[in-house]
């Protein structure tokens, strides 16, 4: 840095005075030249800053040192004006490297902010990063890597980040202050939705979601190791290392993009090496160990039961675009039979007036800007700490050319070393005093000090480092419901009992000095390795300068004039926080949920600790008794595409697709999703006009003719063993012990409560073995339920089964003509004549040729018909065989929708029906259900309220004006009944035009069922309109007598 | 959460379904016996009664996307500690034979 006074007065923001970079200042800026507005975006050589202005170049780099590569040259852009930087950088240290601290505006207030931090806690540097469908916003600036071409915008400002007319909000803050939402804009009641919640919402707020797909992919992984280390840093390094040379599967999980947390943002020496390369060293032995493998960029959000954690990866956020096949971030799932949990610590800002002011920065993030980035965040500085290690904060800046203006230190006494850093920087020492406010507004301008003596003075500055101590990194040992315990040691709450498999080491235990994490992390490491079975030799700990991390707390200067924010992200207030508790919100959940203090990005991971404190203070209850607020995962923010993952669009539930399904593309079927399949619902033909126009076609085919349709989808259960016959006597409400081999019979079974579960025809195709067949919807229930029945209830049945559902295809070819085509398709040799194969009879037998196939007479539709299955293999054969072998007599394929038309003219039953709260007697299936043997359901099925007579119970309906239509989902009421839920006597559940009958007509469940026939009642449809009166009739529309079937 | 299943060895819990309390037992059902109040009683407690236990607790899960075994585990429900996992099978094979 050149000449400290270079810029002797720090930008205020005044009439939109620049903030105090390099800008005009000739600090370099000749060099990188000012590029005046170009007329239309510029490709090159600015990529990044399209049509930007080009600021001038960065200042506030420091001439040497840093882990940024000075041979990259990045262009990015922020709200608009194109900036340089280096690969290594963040935004945010690329920004301060341009001198541009004022970053984005406040949440409730529109106060102008800056940069607090320099990691993942960031409270008020959330930005837009990146523009179209790729918009991200609320993106913490300190953790987001720069990349040439970066696009980044502020947030929640307007019109402009400097000018922001909601910042009138301040003038507000009375009405606006904790739980304002609770209290204002209440009345009246109508103005809520229209004006009070969108002027709210427009004005408070974080960033803007694209609203666009998001056009990149996630990934979903999983991964197994003996010891998961979490975080990088010191102790994270060490417990790696120690694990990693046993042989020990590791696996190392860092959030940053490089390893060495603290160790890289520190200047320290460890075996005579500064601590940058010891990290390096360490770094490239892991690296070699074919059993450690390092995730950098990832961060581990959350610990669940056994081991399990959740980890994202942001593989592509470095970069502008993610390559070809990559995804943007991985969510990785990982299995850990032990944890080394490093996660280090956060810095605490102080609560003094106006405490938000862009270039008001924790000390640690200061050191960290100086010795990583080789940034000076400021020019003069004030330090106000109250941990020992102002003195390393002085002694890096220092190095760093910054003028130390003021040291203040609240503590009557300042530590030796930190009075001997001041002399040394040649800063003026304030000890036993407090800064009062800061003043400046887009930026810091200075400091109003109080001294021991109780004057006031001010000192103009541009910086000012803050540091309230550190708040261990608990949230990981916590996730499962364990609080941590409340250390005054080092006036933070370390973890009291981590979770089984884990143990914690470095910071995050509340170990802040850096001897102490190498050997905790060394000692864990190890020990983790020996409790995952691989024993090994302790590592030998590097030799360290030694430190001092004394500190005694100040959580909130008193006597303060101006806003003292307590939480930044939230702008809650110590005022804020007095007024939760004058208002009976004492407990630390209500507290936060009344000033919203520690919600949103970051967690309160700045604030969360100051506000319990000043809570306990006001209630005069140690902290202890006042507790921390809960930790759940996420850990930092996720976003929903990587929890995702793949599931998206279609991809979120698969279709299956039955075996004709390439066939009936070919047709021009009409597809629907049922259940997890997709079937064809109807096939059109040229000049049909409608859907119905097709359907009844289809309809009429297979009454007249002959049709086809793919009925894979039904759940098939093969099952097998000399028990087979019991275990579907337990099963079903009928019998089946007298069913003959040769023989299909319909079953219905039930839940254990009584209510219908699913119903089938079941084929006995050998002496020990059946075929089950299941609706559609119910294959994968109806499996799990047999399962549980067979290795559960009864074990002693010896009996096996398995789906067969996808082994085979199976169509339905229903009609007068069935047989006949049936004919041109089995082989020769199999005879399927009526006495050969009578209604409800099975075979085995092959067809086209010697193909295996199964042929059941069986009928959904009420004509003569047949199912026939084949290794599905030959479905699509098949169907293609069966239409060449119809077509002398007019097949036609028909789809779910005339299936359902048929069944309803019929009155079968159907998932409508089979809801899960009718019984085999309101089906009308009462007299199926065996009285000789026990089955699942039965006892409960006879419970006196559900055989109650006016249970509603199936029958048929018909408009009495034959030309009006019905609507399934009408409500049945008695003619001259006021239409209110105390005269409901059931509902419509399935419907149909019936072109048989040349009507409407429909199923439903009425109160009293079968006695109701010939009444009429009031289909009764509010909703669309419908009101139509309808005649109770048999549910059996079609040929009764069921003569056709049996042709 | 992982599961020890028996069979297939350590599994994650999307693996798995749960169903619910294994130490109810289907009560006798006699088609002949005439079902008195007691019985009743019996049944309704079978079908509609949980317990809620704080502590270890007997459940029934099925390893579906794996062996598609049912499974007893013995399961902390303050913290989700598995004690145990038997194949429900042999438990309801042994229990048949000892009439527990």
């Amino acid at each position: 840095m050149t000449d400290p006074s270079a810029k002797t007065s720090p930008g205020d923001g005044g009439a939109g005075s620049p903030p105090p970079c390099g800008e005009g200042s000739g600090l370099g800026v000749a060099k990188n030249s000012v590029r005046e507005s170009h007329p239309t975006p510029n490709p090159s050589p600015s990529r990044g800053g399209g049509a930007a202005r080009m600021r001038g170049g960065e200042s506030w780099r420091l001439r040497q040192g840093g882990l940024v590569d000075r041979t990259s040259a990045h262009t990015f852009s922020f709200d608009g004006r194109g900036y340089r930087g280096h690969a290594g950088d963040t935004l945010a240290s690329a920004l301060l490297a341009n001198g541009v601290h004022l970053v984005g505006r406040s949440f409730k207030y529109h106060r102008p902010r800056g940069i607090l931090t320099a990691g993942p806690e960031e409270p008020n540097a959330l930005v837009e990063l990146r523009s179209g469908a790729r918009r991200e916003p609320n993106t913490r600036a300190t953790t987001a890597e720069l990349y040439d071409g970066l696009e980044a915008r502020s947030q929640n400002r307007w019109p402009s980040l400097k000018f922001d007319l909601l910042a009138v909000n301040s003038l507000a803050s009375p009405i606006l202050s904790a739980g304002f939402y609770y209290k204002t804009f209440m009345w009246p009641a109508a103005l809520w939705e229209r004006l009070y919640e969108p002027l709210i919402r427009r004005a408070a707020g974080l960033g803007r979601a694209s609203g666009a797909d998001d056009p990149d992919t996630y990934e979903k992984a999983f991964l197994h190791c003996d010891v998961l280390v979490v975080g990088g840093g010191a102790a994270g390094l060490m417990a790696a290392l120690a694990a990693g040379r046993t042989g020990a599967r590791v696996v190392l999980c860092e959030e940053d993009f490089r390893l060495g947390g603290r160790l890289i943002a520190e200047s320290r020496v460890l075996d005579d090496q500064r601590s940058s390369d010891w990290v390096a060293r360490i770094g490239a032995e892991l690296a070699a160990l074919p059993n450690v493998r390092i995730l950098a960029r990832t961060s581990v959000f959350g610990a669940y039961d056994h081991g399990t954690y959740a980890a994202l990866e942001r593989v592509n956020d470095h970069v502008a675009t993610p390559p070809e096949h990559e995804p943007r971030q991985r969510f990785w799932h990982i299995y850990a039979k032990r944890c080394v949990l490093a996660a280090g610590a956060i810095e605490r800002p102080l609560v003094f007036g106006d405490n938000d002011r862009p270039g008001i920065m924790l000390a640690g993030a200061v050191r960290t800007y100086i010795n990583r980035y080789a940034v000076a965040p400021g020019r003069r500085a004030v330090v106000f700490g109250t941990t020992d290690e102002t003195a390393q904060t002085l002694s890096d800046l220092a190095r760093a050319g910054v003028s130390v203006e003021a040291v203040v230190d609240p503590r009557a006494e300042a530590p030796a070393g930190v009075e001997a850093a001041a002399k040394a920087a040649g800063a003026r020492l304030v000890a036993g005093g407090a800064v009062m406010r800061a003043t400046g507004s887009l930026h810091v301008h200075g400091v109003d000090v109080r001294t021991a003596a109780g004057e006031t003075v001010h000192i103009a500055c541009d910086l000012v480092c803050v540091a309230g101590g550190w708040s261990p990194s608990v949230h990981l040992a916590s996730h499962k419901g364990a609080r941590p315990v409340w250390s005054e040691r080092i006036a933070g709450f370390v973890p009291d009992t981590p979770p089984a498999g884990m143990g914690v080491a470095g910071a995050a235990n509340g170990d802040l000095g850096l001897a102490d994490a190498l050997a905790g992390g060394a000692r864990l490491g190890l020990a983790a390795a020996g409790d995952a079975g691989f024993d090994g030799q302790p590592v030998e700990l590097p030799k360290v300068d030694g430190e001092s991390t004394g500190l005694t707390p100040l959580w909130r200067v008193k006597g303060t004039r101006g806003k003292a924010f307590v939480d930044l992200q939230n702008d809650v207030t110590d005022k804020d926080v007095a007024l939760a508790e004058r208002e009976g919100f004492r407990a630390v959940e209500h507290l936060k949920r009344y000033t919203t203090l520690g919600m949103a990005t970051d967690q309160g991971k700045t604030s969360n600790v100051a506000a319990l404190v000043l809570m306990a203070e006001l209630t005069a209850r140690s902290i202890p008794q006042t507790g921390s607020t809960t930790f759940r995962p996420p850990y930092a923010p996720i976003a929903i595409g990587a929890l995702a993952g793949e599931h998206r669009a279609r991809h979120f539930r698969p279709t299956r697709l039955p075996p004709s399904h390439r066939w009936a593309q070919e047709q021009g079927a009409v597809f629907v999703e049922a259940g997890q399949w997709l079937r064809a619902q109807w096939y059109p033909q040229a000049g049909e006009a409608d859907w119905l126009t097709s359907v009844n076609r289809e309809v009429r085919t297979v009454r007249e003719r002959v049709g086809v349709c793919d009925v894979s989808t039904l759940g098939k259960i093969d099952l097998q063993g000399p028990d087979s016959a019991e275990f579907l006597e337990r099963l079903y409400i009928n019998g089946w012990k007298n069913l003959a081999v040769g023989k299909a019979r319909y079953g219905l079974m039930l839940r254990e409560d009584g209510m219908v579960m699913d119903d089938g025809t079941t084929s006995r195709l050998a002496e020990q073995r059946y075929l089950v067949t299941t609706t559609t919807a119910n294959a994968a229930k109806v499996l799990q339920h047999m399962e549980l029945c067979h290795q559960w209830l009864w074990p002693d049945l010896d009996v096996q089964f398995c789906s067969v559902t996808e082994q085979w295809a199976q169509f339905s070819i229903a009609g007068p003509r069935a047989r006949d085509t049936l004919r041109k398709v089995i082989d020769g040799q199999h005879d399927i004549s009526d006495a050969a194969l009578p209604y409800l009879g099975a075979a085995e037998l092959t067809a086209m040729g010697g193909v295996a196939a199964r042929l059941f007479r069986i009928s959904f539709s009420g004509e003569l018909a047949y199912e026939i299955a084949v290794p599905a293999g030959h479905g699509d054969g098949l169907i293609r065989r069966l239409m060449e072998a119809g077509r002398a007599f007019g097949i036609a394929p028909y789809g779910t929708e005339a299936l359902g038309v048929m069944r309803i003219e019929k009155g079968h039953v159907a998932g409508n029906e089979l809801n899960g709260q009718t019984t085999a007697r309101n089906l009308g299936l009462g007299r199926m259900m065996s009285r000789r043997k026990d089955y699942i359901g039965r006892v409960m099925a006879d419970r006196p309220g559900l055989t109650a007579a006016d249970r509603p119970s199936l029958a048929g309906f018909k408009p009495v004006d034959r030309d009006q239509r019905l609507r399934a989902g009408a409500h049945f009421v008695r003619e001259g009944a006021r239409p209110v839920l105390a005269s409901d006597e059931g509902y419509m559940t399935s419907v149909a035009f019936s072109p048989a009958l040349g009507h409407w007509i429909g199923l439903g469940l009425i109160a009293g069922g079968a006695a109701r026939h010939g009444e009429r009642v009031r289909a009764y449809d509010p909703v669309r309109h419908g009101d139509v009166l309808v005649e109770v009739c048999d549910p059996v529309f079609y040929d009764p007598a069921g003569e056709r079937l049996r042709g | 959460m992982r599961i020890d299943c028996c069979h297939c060895g350590p599994r994650g819990n999307e693996e798995f379904v749960y169903l619910g309390d294994a130490t109810l037992e289907r009560p006798p059902a006699d088609p002949a016996a005439p079902l008195d109040e007691e019985a009743r009683t019996r049944w309704h407690d079978y079908v509609y009664l949980r317990d809620n236990p704080a502590g270890p607790h007997r459940e029934l899960w099925q390893h579906v996307s794996g062996c598609r075994a049912w499974l007893v585990v013995t399961r902390d429900t303050r913290t989700h500690a598995i004690l145990k996992v038997e194949s429900a099978r042999d438990v309801a094979l042994a229990r048949a034979v000892f009439g527990s």
